[in-house]
């Protein structure tokens, strides 16, 4: 069987890449797009090491077709800096020092911008439970905590009546 | 040491490789890909314990796209040791064996035969068609059916399948206990458990038409992967390059080789780079976890909280091949305490399930949970409050440990009682929630460290080692060298280099880098000041000895040069060429183990009586650092090991079935906590320095997965009335408890 | 320079030693004091290659040419490092 042929605009850029019928997107970023941000910690969609946003939506790409990118948006870690700024997520990351191996960090970041766009004022536990999909096995997810409703703060300041 | 302030140390800058990580930049062992290379997969044994008739690969051979197939015949019988600075000499006999199996398959998961193939589809096609004929053998999968009567051996050497046994005593522990007011006997179990790195192993190799191999992997100890390596397949290190990856979390389970030498060997049969990653499938059936245990713990105490007797058993489960850390258990299990009589006795004991390798304090997390429930059991019959009577038998400087050797200057005392004033433990204590208090105890290792400091002609500075970064310590080397330079932290560029741009380093692990390899690059840094001191005497035309040293700049001292101005680090580098070329510094040591670190923490549970769950609602770490150097990884590494120890307390555990294959292997039932099972994790720093390293670095890494085991199950002691003593404390298992009686 | 330095055997290493697990000897480095051990206890054998040595506290995974004093405080443990 031949490959299929993909459109898709990755990034903000519209990219075309050939894959297996069979083969997951996180496959596809990794190999024939050669975006190798997004990691594969379980292929089970349980770590979370491999979430994307597709077409607005947060996923575990190591369970998402590669084919069902077509014609979609996908947002993975090397998207989500602003040109040369880096996002207030990854900001507050850095300065919370809420990475320790750093191999986590791209999926907690798409997961958290997913979360910041649902709800750009998360409470500590909405936050939680957001990414309670996405495991760390280093920080004990105190400092992950700290930099999301930092970066929530900065974006969106509460402001009192 | 303990009166410098520092300018640099102790500060928080943002970490050197810290813009990489943030934006999937950096590269992991799966990251790595070469041009025209092939993919690697392997054949793993259906069977925990069979004997291996006869592999045929011809089927597999002739698949298009597979360029080569292997087996244990490609891996020559080695029968020579090799002491790699983990918990024991490694025996390449035994490690080659684990990398492809000769005679028998000792695990379900144990390698059998490798492929390499134009892609991961076609290399997994090729196993399935690898015919293998196996004798099956009646699998053991616990210490008391391997030690039973008539057990299957899984090595004929090793009696009731005990490859070892060690012992400690002191006094006499019988006596003791005839005249304590207090005793305390119980049994205790641990299931085995993973350590659970996000990022499974991988690797690339590339051998050349010379020989030689270059080797991109994440691993904790590059060396490590570069001897075994050489060792195992009969080449020389020289011919091997081994460029560590960035690392998705170690702890002790990425010191041991499981997919490099194979790698090489398909390379070489090739002619091409190959990359072999695990899935996670593979990481839980066939890398290193940790042993299941059974510990059998005595204590025996007078009425004044004294203890004064204790008899520790330990049986800790080595996996197919010898070698658990049952002797570190025995070394660590009363450590804090002065207790004049004791026998402390631990067993090695081979079971059909994988080699155990090491995780994060190997051996001390078991036997502690053990011993610190027990000491909560005595200070429950004695009334006592459990941070008093740890008090009242803390060892301090000048006393002997169980081990043997007398402590130096350290600091369980100060953590008793920073514990005792923490906000935590002074908070009151809410009706429907339990608290539990427990120690821990780690080493501090030592071992060879390698470190280069090299001068920019701008004044910036780069310092090189060979030890992988896992946590953060790249940014504690460039504060050290910030601080003995006088330079901004920003103007050091910490780099972890491989096996041929480095000089050796022992492992990334034993909670040694900030100690022993910070120790070098402090040595290193000292040597580039040593020289810039020279090179301003050139300049001034003075004495070295008229030349001293303040906060980055180089002085005129004694009245020579009296009147030229000071010269900064910036000044001196950019007359590098005419003062005698360019400016490096160099250093290696080999410290000894020593200043190991303390622990004490607080936990408050409650306890689902209905469904058995358990939420940790509040947790205090309170750790002896020695000094923080980079204080928020130094908390970091505290919550991290919290975590996993709180994991292990609650939900963690192989679950194998009757035939010894592992029924949880993936991240969905084999649960570590995630996001919403914890709370924020309250760290509390104590310092008392040790005084082998220049700052009083203790190391941090691994005391901190030692106490939740116990202070987890002390608080649900607290909280239900009944003393679990088998781990994990999953519903299920706690909902028995408290329904028995 | 002689230095008879109380050296203490792992408990478990009697059934090698005839049930001795605290011995003078005299060496000038861990090296010699390996090579008297060995002679004393033949059976001792390999156990000698996989061994720490802590000298007054110090815990030593390669101590070969360590100094010893006469008021050394030896003790052979199992080499430990960690994870």
């Amino acid at each position: 069987m031949s490959k299929l042929h993909v459109t898709s605009i990755i990034n903000g850029e519209p990219v075309e890449f050939l894959c297996e019928p069979h083969e997951s997107l996180l496959d596809a970023l990794r190999n024939a797009v050669g975006l190798t941000g997004t990691k594969e910690g379980c292929a089970t969609g349980d770590c979370g090491a491999c979430s994307v946003i597709l077409g607005g939506r947060l996923v575990p790409s190591c369970l998402v077709l590669a084919a069902e990118a077509e014609g979609q948006t996908v947002t993975t870690i090397e998207g989500i800096a602003d040109g040369e700024r880096l996002h207030p997520l990854q900001q507050k990351f850095l300065e919370h020092a809420a990475l320790q191996c750093g191999v986590c960090t791209p999926g907690f970041i798409v997961a958290a911008k997913a979360l910041l766009d649902a709800n750009p004022n998360p409470t500590e536990g909405e936050t939680r439970y957001w990414l309670a999909g996405n495991l760390c096995r280093c920080t004990g997810y105190d400092k992950i905590i700290r930099a999301v409703l930092d970066a929530a703060a900065e974006k969106h300041p509460k402001v009192s009546a | 040491m303990s009166t410098r302030t520092f300018e640099h140390v102790g500060t928080r800058p943002i970490r050197h490789d810290g813009v990489d990580k943030v934006t999937g930049r950096a590269a992991y062992g799966a990251d790595v890909s070469l041009p025209g290379m092939l993919h690697g997969a392997v054949l793993r044994s259906p069977h925990a314990h069979a004997r291996i008739v006869s592999i045929d690969t011809s089927a597999a051979a002739r698949l298009p796209g597979v360029k080569a197939v292997i087996t244990g015949a490609d891996i020559p019988p080695n029968s020579a040791k090799l002491m790699l600075g983990g918990e024991a000499a490694l025996d390449l006999h035994d490690m080659g064996d684990n990398l492809l199996a000769h005679d028998k398959a000792l695990y379900h998961g144990h390698a059998i035969a490798a492929v390499a193939a134009t892609s991961l589809d076609i290399a997994r096609e090729a196993l399935a068609r690898i015919e293998v004929v196996y004798e099956p053998l009646p699998p053991i999968t616990s210490v008391d059916a391997a030690m039973a009567d008539g057990a299957a051996l899984l090595h004929d050497k090793y009696k009731r399948n005990i490859a070892n046994r060690m012992e400690f005593k002191r006094g006499d522990a019988d006596k003791a206990f005839a005249d304590a007011d207090v005793v305390v006997d119980r049994e205790f179990r641990t299931p085995m458990v993973h350590q659970g790195y996000i990022e499974p192993h991988a690797c690339l190799a590339r051998t050349g038409e010379d020989g030689r191999a270059v080797v991109w992997c994440t691993t904790q100890g590059p060396f490590v992967v570069r001897d075994a390596s050489a060792a195992i397949l009969g080449m020389d290190p020289a011919h091997i390059k081994v460029i560590p990856t960035e690392i998705g979390g170690g702890f002790g389970g990425k010191i041991v080789v499981y997919l490099e030498p194979l790698a090489i060997v398909l390379s070489r049969k090739t002619n091409r780079p190959v990359k072999m990653v695990m899935s996670r499938d593979e990481v839980f059936r066939a890398t290193g976890p940790t042993s299941g245990s059974k510990v059998r713990v005595k204590l025996g105490a007078t009425r004044d909280g004294a203890l004064v007797a204790a008899r520790v058993s330990l049986w800790y489960e080595a996996g197919a091949y010898k070698g658990s850390p049952a002797g570190a258990g025995a070394m660590c299990a009363i450590a804090p305490y002065k207790i004049p009589n004791f026998f402390i006795e631990a067993h090695d004991v081979v079971v059909n399930k994988p080699k155990v390798a090491a995780y994060r304090a190997p051996g001390s997390p078991i036997a502690m949970f053990a011993t610190e429930s027990a000491i909560d059991d005595v200070a429950r019959q004695l009334g006592m409050d459990p941070i008093e009577i740890r008090m009242k038998n803390a060892a301090a400087e000048g006393d002997q440990a169980s081990y043997g050797p007398k402590y130096g200057p350290i600091g369980f005392k100060q953590v008793l009682e920073a514990a005792k004033n923490s906000a935590h433990w002074k908070s009151p204590r809410q009706a429907n929630l339990g608290r539990g208090f427990a120690c821990g105890f780690w080493f501090n290792a030592g071992m060879s460290s390698s470190a280069t400091v090299t001068l920019n002609p701008d004044g910036s500075a780069a310092v090189v080692t060979g030890n992988p970064d896992i946590g953060g310590t790249r940014a504690a080397q460039a504060l050290m060298v910030a601080e003995e330079l006088g330079i901004p932290v920003e103007r050091v560029r910490p780099i972890v280099a491989d096996t041929d741009s480095a000089g050796h380093s022992d492992v990334t692990g034993g909670s040694r880098v900030c100690y022993a390899t910070g120790m070098a690059v402090i040595r290193a840094a000292e040597d580039v000041r040593d020289q810039l001191r020279a090179r301003a005497a050139k300049i001034w035309n003075v004495d070295i000895a008229d030349v001293g040293w303040e906060r980055g700049k180089a002085v005129p001292l004694n009245g020579a040069a009296k009147d030229q101005q000071p010269l900064t680090v910036v000044q001196i580098a950019a007359q590098m060429p005419h003062t005698g070329g360019p400016v490096v510094g160099r250093a290696a040591v080999n410290p000894p183990m020593a200043g190991p670190g303390f622990g004490a923490h607080i936990c408050d549970l409650e306890v689902d009586k209905e469904t058995g769950r358990s939420t940790v609602v509040r947790y205090t770490a309170v750790q002896d650092v020695g000094k923080a150097v980079h204080p928020s990884y130094v908390e970091g590494q505290m919550q991290g090991g919290v975590a996993q120890g709180i994991g292990w307390a609650l939900n963690e555990e192989y679950v194998f079935d009757a035939n010894g294959v592992m029924e949880n292997a993936g991240f969905l039932d084999y649960r570590m906590p995630v996001a919403s099972d914890l709370p924020m994790i309250e760290t509390v720093i104590v310092e008392v320095p040790n005084p082998l390293h220049p700052y009083g670095v203790r190391g941090v890494g691994e005391t901190p997965i030692v106490p939740p085991l116990a202070a987890v199950a002390n608080a649900m002691r607290d909280a239900t009335g009944v003393r679990f003593t088998e781990l994990p404390l999953s519903p299920p298992r706690v909902l028995r408890g408290l329904t028995a009686d | 320079m002689t230095a008879v330095a109380i050296v203490h055997l792992p408990s478990g290493w009697t059934r090698f030693t005839d049930g001795i697990d605290e011995i003078a000897i005299d060496a000038p480095r861990v090296r010699e004091l390996f090579v008297a051990l060995a002679e004393r206890f033949p059976a001792l054998g390999e156990q000698l290659d996989q061994i720490a040595v802590a000298i007054d506290g110090h815990i030593y995974h390669h101590a070969r040419y360590e100094p010893l004093r006469s008021d050394s405080d030896v003790y052979l443990l199992p080499p430990v490092a960690g994870g």
